[in-house]
Formats: structure tokens, C-alpha cells, sequence
């Protein structure tokens, strides 16, 4: 499904003295099945951005469709908004709540007056995706998991609204390397599975370069820069000048260049920079 | 050197349910850390590491083993308020750590609870906020400032108490890339300038690159233990474990397997740059 903003201004506590403009003039397309990262300093306006997309701030001024349904238009049904736009919040395991990771699960599904047994397969195919194991932690309690597993039940929770579009705002901020890894790899499985809108916030350039197909940058409520990793990745002053930075491993290649141009800087993970060092090495020797 | 911290052959169990079933947290655990040394524990979630910190500052006890914070047992009741001022803890989430609405009254809670003369308090405050660099904001409510900021008037909280060690909990684990960076330096400044004793807990490889020696944890044992060179040059070890290493230790690990040759414990993309130029 896809997004278009046009000119969307927000500005918090309008008309007193703590008047911020948290978003200025965004025009933004996102298409069906287009895999973003959202990148920007604290206070750029990112989370501002997101809580757009389901509806849960309205623009001072601006439009924003989603598929075929202005959202911004008057009489929108929010529910209606949330089949199609799930938002896993920073840190959503705090917004566990039920007895049983089933019934927290079902909570969304519910909502939606669902059959039992639609409800059900929803809650068997949520907990699969993020690979919790159904009979062993349906009747536990969310609270004596693990913090990596809550996390999982909370993103299991947006999952069963089956929506086309995920949003997900530092899905693993707080959570250690292996924890990291299976969550963006799930991210990722489901991304590939069901060809799905997602929308990644996240801090960490490694994860993003490994992972996006579109690089969206904000800062100071606009839109600084966006592309593909590799073009927007090149722009490391202008990146570092607004608080961000890019991957290790191509700043690596960044300076290997500026020693031997005879090398492609455009490397965003390990594998990559391996490949081109090798044939940068070997064709020395060649040479 | 005098010796900080000592933690001897220290078992931590606890009831990991109502059934009374016990976990074994610890396990005969042996750490020294010198005065002034800067150590970063690394490791999984539950591998132990928070357990550990715990114990250093009294708020949990071995179940065996003894831990001495500048030679006071931390079983010994009695010093236990002189263990918390001596090794001050700074945790994960700075909306949980502040108690006040004004930055300098938030800074002022610790020496006061100490009994410290008003005079000598507002000494202590402002010379804190000036070492975290937040002084401008002393009278700035706590809620208007970032996650970074924040935490560094934690951690100005915790000096104001004029501690020996600082053992901090995951400082960064909720911060922006910027926010970390400011909350690391101030780490760094505290430990050279101050000369205060570090035991940092972490998940960001870039800041145990530059601690003096990182201890790592697996399922409430040491496996690993050495200087940031030593233990990142185990890469095959540290991925087995599922820890990170930094992406160009990585690389120089995967580029001696195709047969460059590389030493073992590079760490900064600087080192990679002169070690690959000197191979054309």
C-alpha cells in the first residue's frame, strides 16, 4: 500500500510561548511494497512524522493519503486506519498489558469484531512470524519473559491487524546484539514474505545500510535528504553536520579512496567492502 | 596499584519462580579492578553482567564469595552506605534516575541525603554540572531536556556524591547516537581527569574500543577477559558468542581467511587504512 504527504505542517501548542513548527511542508511518496529507513537526530521530527501515518495527530495544515483513503479528509473511520497502518512504538513491551501473551495478542483482533476462530489463527500465525513457539508460551504471563521475548509479543500484537503498512519506531533500541539480529530478521522475513509497506526508525546506520531499500533523512521538521543507501551514505559531511553518521565500513572505503581512487567507495556491509578489497588488492598485485 | 573493586569467587542464586526452582546467576566469579582503571563488561542480556554490577555498589549480596569495594565487605551492614558513596550507579533509563524538577536540585539530592553542609552542597553541584557540561541548564526542568542530556545529570547526580567508582548499567542503551557519544566522553573525561574509577556495562562495541581492559560474560561466567585489543582479535569467538565486534576488526577477520594478511586486533578504521596500504 502506498503513502503520499503533501505540504504536511504540525506545529505543537499553536498560539503560546512553547509554539514548536515539529514538521515544515513534508511532500513525501512512499510506494506499496517499498522498504524506508527513517533516520534523524532526537527532535527532527521523525516520531511526529509516524504518528501521522495511523492517525494519531492531525496535521495543522497538509494532506496525507494512504492506498486510496485521504486520512486527513473529514468523517475517516480511525479504525479503519489501524487495519491498514500497524505502529510498533519505541519500547512497545511496556505496553503489555493482558494475563497471557494470547490474550494480549488477541486484544488488536478483537477489537476488529473478528470471528474466535479467525482471532485464533491470527494469534497462531503472529506468534510464528516472530518465532515464539505457540503451546510452550500462549498461557504464560508477557511479564516473566525475557525482554527480547516481550518485544516480540508486542510486535506478534501489531502483526495480527495484519496491516499492509508497519511501521516500526527503534524496534531494537535497548535490546542486546543477538536480540537485534532475530528482530530485524524477522523484520526482514516478513518484508520479503508479503511484499509489505515498512517503515524502519532507527539510530543505527549499520542496520539501516544491511536492510532498506529507500533512505528517508530528516532534520529540523523537513526533509534533508533522501535515496538509495548508497547515494545518501556518500553525503558523510553532510550527514555529520545534522548529527548522523554512516556505517564503519564506509567511511572505511570513503578514506580508502581518497589514498587510491582505483577503489568503488559505494560499500555498505562487510561482505561488500571484502569483495571490492580483494579485487582492489589482487589487481595490484596484477598490475 | 591500590585495589577498587575485588569480587572473590562470588555465586549469585535466585528463585526464579514461586516453585522456589534456584538459577545460578553467578558463578564463582574473580574480578579486580585497580584504582583508576577503566573496565567495560560486555555480554548477553542475562548473561549476568547487571547481577554483577549490583553486587558492587550492595544492593544485591553473594551467596558466596565476598566483593570489597576499597576494602569494605559489601555483607557488612554497617558499611553499606559508605559502599553506595564510594561506587555510585548510573542505570539504563534517565526518566527512572531523576527526582527532581529543577536540573541542580536533581544534582543536589545525593549530597543531601549525605548530610552535607548547604554551603559545601552548592560547591558540589555546580562543579559537577560544569565536569557533565550541563551547567547552563541548572535551573531547567529535568523534562525539557534530551535522553543524552539527561543522563549526564544522572551521572552529575552520582559525582556530587564525590564517589570513588562509577559503575554505570547500560548508560546509552536508550540514546541517540549523539546522546551516547556526549555521555561516553563524559565517561572518558571523569576517568582521565578525575582519575574515578569506571566499570561500564554495554552493548556498543565502539565503547569498550576505549576502556583499559573489557571482561566478557556468557551465562554468569567470565569467557573472555583482556585490553579491547586482545579480546575483539577473538572474532570467531565473540560472533559464536553473538556479540558484535567493530565492523573493520570484522573485516580484517574475513580478509585473513581469504589469506591477507592482516594482524588480528585491528580496531579503528584509521589502523585498516595505513595496515591495507601498506600491502600494495
Amino acid at each position: 500500500m502506498s503513502i503520499k504527504i503533501e505540504n504536511l505542517t504540525y506545529i505543537y501548542n499553536p498560539k503560546s510561548p512553547f509554539e514548536t513548527k515539529a514538521l515544515d511542508g513534508i511532500n513525501l511518496e512512499i510506494n506499496d511494497g517499498e522498504f524506508i529507513g527513517l533516520i534523524g537526530h532526537t527532535g527532527s521530527g521523525k516520531s511526529t512524522l509516524i504518528q501521522h501515518l495511523n492517525g494519531l495527530i492531525k496535521p495543522t495544515s497538509g494532506k496525507i493519503t494512504v492506498g486510496d483513503l485521504v486520512i486527513t479528509g473529514e468523517k475517516v473511520k480511525l479504525a479503519d486506519l489501524r487495519k491498514k497502518v500497524g505502529l510498533v512504538f519505541q519500547y512497545p513491551e511496556h505496553q503489555l498489558f493482558e494475563e497471557t501473551v494470547y490474550k494480549d495478542i488477541a486484544f488488536g483482533p478483537k477489537n476488529l469484531n473478528l470471528s474466535e476462530s479467525e482471532i485464533d489463527e491470527r494469534v497462531r500465525e503472529s506468534m510464528e512470524l516472530v518465532k515464539l513457539d505457540f503451546d510452550t508460551l500462549k498461557d504464560r504471563s508477557p511479564f516473566e519473559l525475557s525482554g527480547g521475548q516481550r518485544r516480540r509479543v508486542a510486535i506478534a500484537g501489531v502483526l495480527a491487524m495484519k496491516p499492509d503498512i508497519l511501521i516500526l519506531d527503534e524496534p531494537t533500541a535497548g535490546l542486546d546484539p543477538r536480540g537485534r539480529d532475530e528482530i530485524l530478521d524477522q523484520i526482514k522475513f516478513l518484508h520479503q514474505k508479503y511484499e509489505n509497506t515498512v517503515i524502519l526508525v532507527s539510530h543505527s546506520m549499520e542496520d539501516i545500510a544491511k536492510l532498506v531499500d529507500r533512505i528517508i533523512v530528516m532534520h529540523g521538521g523537513k526533509i534533508e535528504l533522501h535515496g538509495v543507501p548508497r547515494e545518501v551514505f556518500k553525503q558523510s559531511k553532510r550527514l555529520e553536520s545534522i548529527g548522523l553518521g554512516i556505517p564503519q565500513i564506509t567511511y572505511l572505503m570513503e578514506k580508502l579512496k581518497k589514498v587510491d581512487t582505483n577503489i568503488a567507495e559505494e560499500v555498505l556491509t562487510v561482505d561488500e567492502a571484502k569483495i571490492e578489497i580483494l579485487r582492489w588488492i589482487r589487481s595490484n598485485k596484477d598490475a | 596499584m591500590e585495589k577498587m573493586i575485588k569480587v572473590q569467587g562470588v555465586t549469585f542464586l535466585y528463585e526464579s519462580n514461586d516453585q522456589g526452582d534456584l538459577v545460578k546467576a553467578l558463578k564463582d566469579i574473580n574480578i579486580d579492578v585497580k584504582k583508576g582503571e577503566f573496565v567495560t563488561i560486555i555480554g548477553h542480556n542475562g548473561s549476568g553482567k547487571s547481577t554483577l554490577a549490583k553486587h558492587i555498589n550492595a544492593l544485591l549480596k553473594p551467596s558466596e564469595g565476598d566483593v570489597w569495594v576499597k576494602g569494605m565487605n559489601t555483607k557488612d551492614d554497617e558499611e553499606t552506605w559508605n559502599i553506595r558513596q564510594t561506587a555510585g550507579m548510573v542505570f539504563q533509563n534517565p526518566d527512572n534516575q531523576i527526582v527532581a524538577t529543577i536540573v541542580e536540585e536533581d544534582v543536589a539530592f545525593g549530597p543531601e541525603n549525605l548530610g552535607v553542609p548547604s554551603a559545601e552542597i552548592r560547591v558540589r553541584v555546580e562543579e559537577a554540572l560544569k565536569t557533565v557540561g550541563m551547567l547552563e541548564f541548572r535551573e531547567k526542568g529535568p523534562h525539557l531536556l534530551s535522553g543524552g542530556q539527561k543522563q549526564r545529570i544522572a551521572i552529575a547526580g552520582v559525582i556530587a556524591m564525590k564517589p570513588d567508582c562509577i559503575v554505570l548499567d547500560e548508560p546509552t542503551a536508550m540514546l541517540d547516537p549523539s546522546g551516547r557519544k556526549d555521555v561516553i566522553d563524559t565517561i572518558q573525561k571523569l576517568n582521565r581527569e578525575e582519575n574515578i574509577t569506571v566499570v561500564n556495562i554495554t552493548h556498543f562495541m565502539e565503547e569498550a574500543v576505549v576502556s583499559d581492559r573489557v571482561i566478557v560474560m556468557e551465562d554468569g561466567d567470565i569467557v573472555l577477559e583482556g585490553t579491547p585489543r586482545e579480546v575483539f582479535s577473538q572474532v570467531g569467538k565473540l560472533k559464536t558468542l553473538g556479540l558484535d565486534v567493530p565492523q573493520v576488526t570484522d573485516l580484517a577477520f574475513e580478509l585473513r581467511k581469504e589469506g591477507i594478511e592482516l594482524p588480528e586486533d585491528i580496531l579503528t578504521v584509521d589502523e585498516m587504512v595505513m595496515q591495507l596500504c601498506q600491502l600494495k
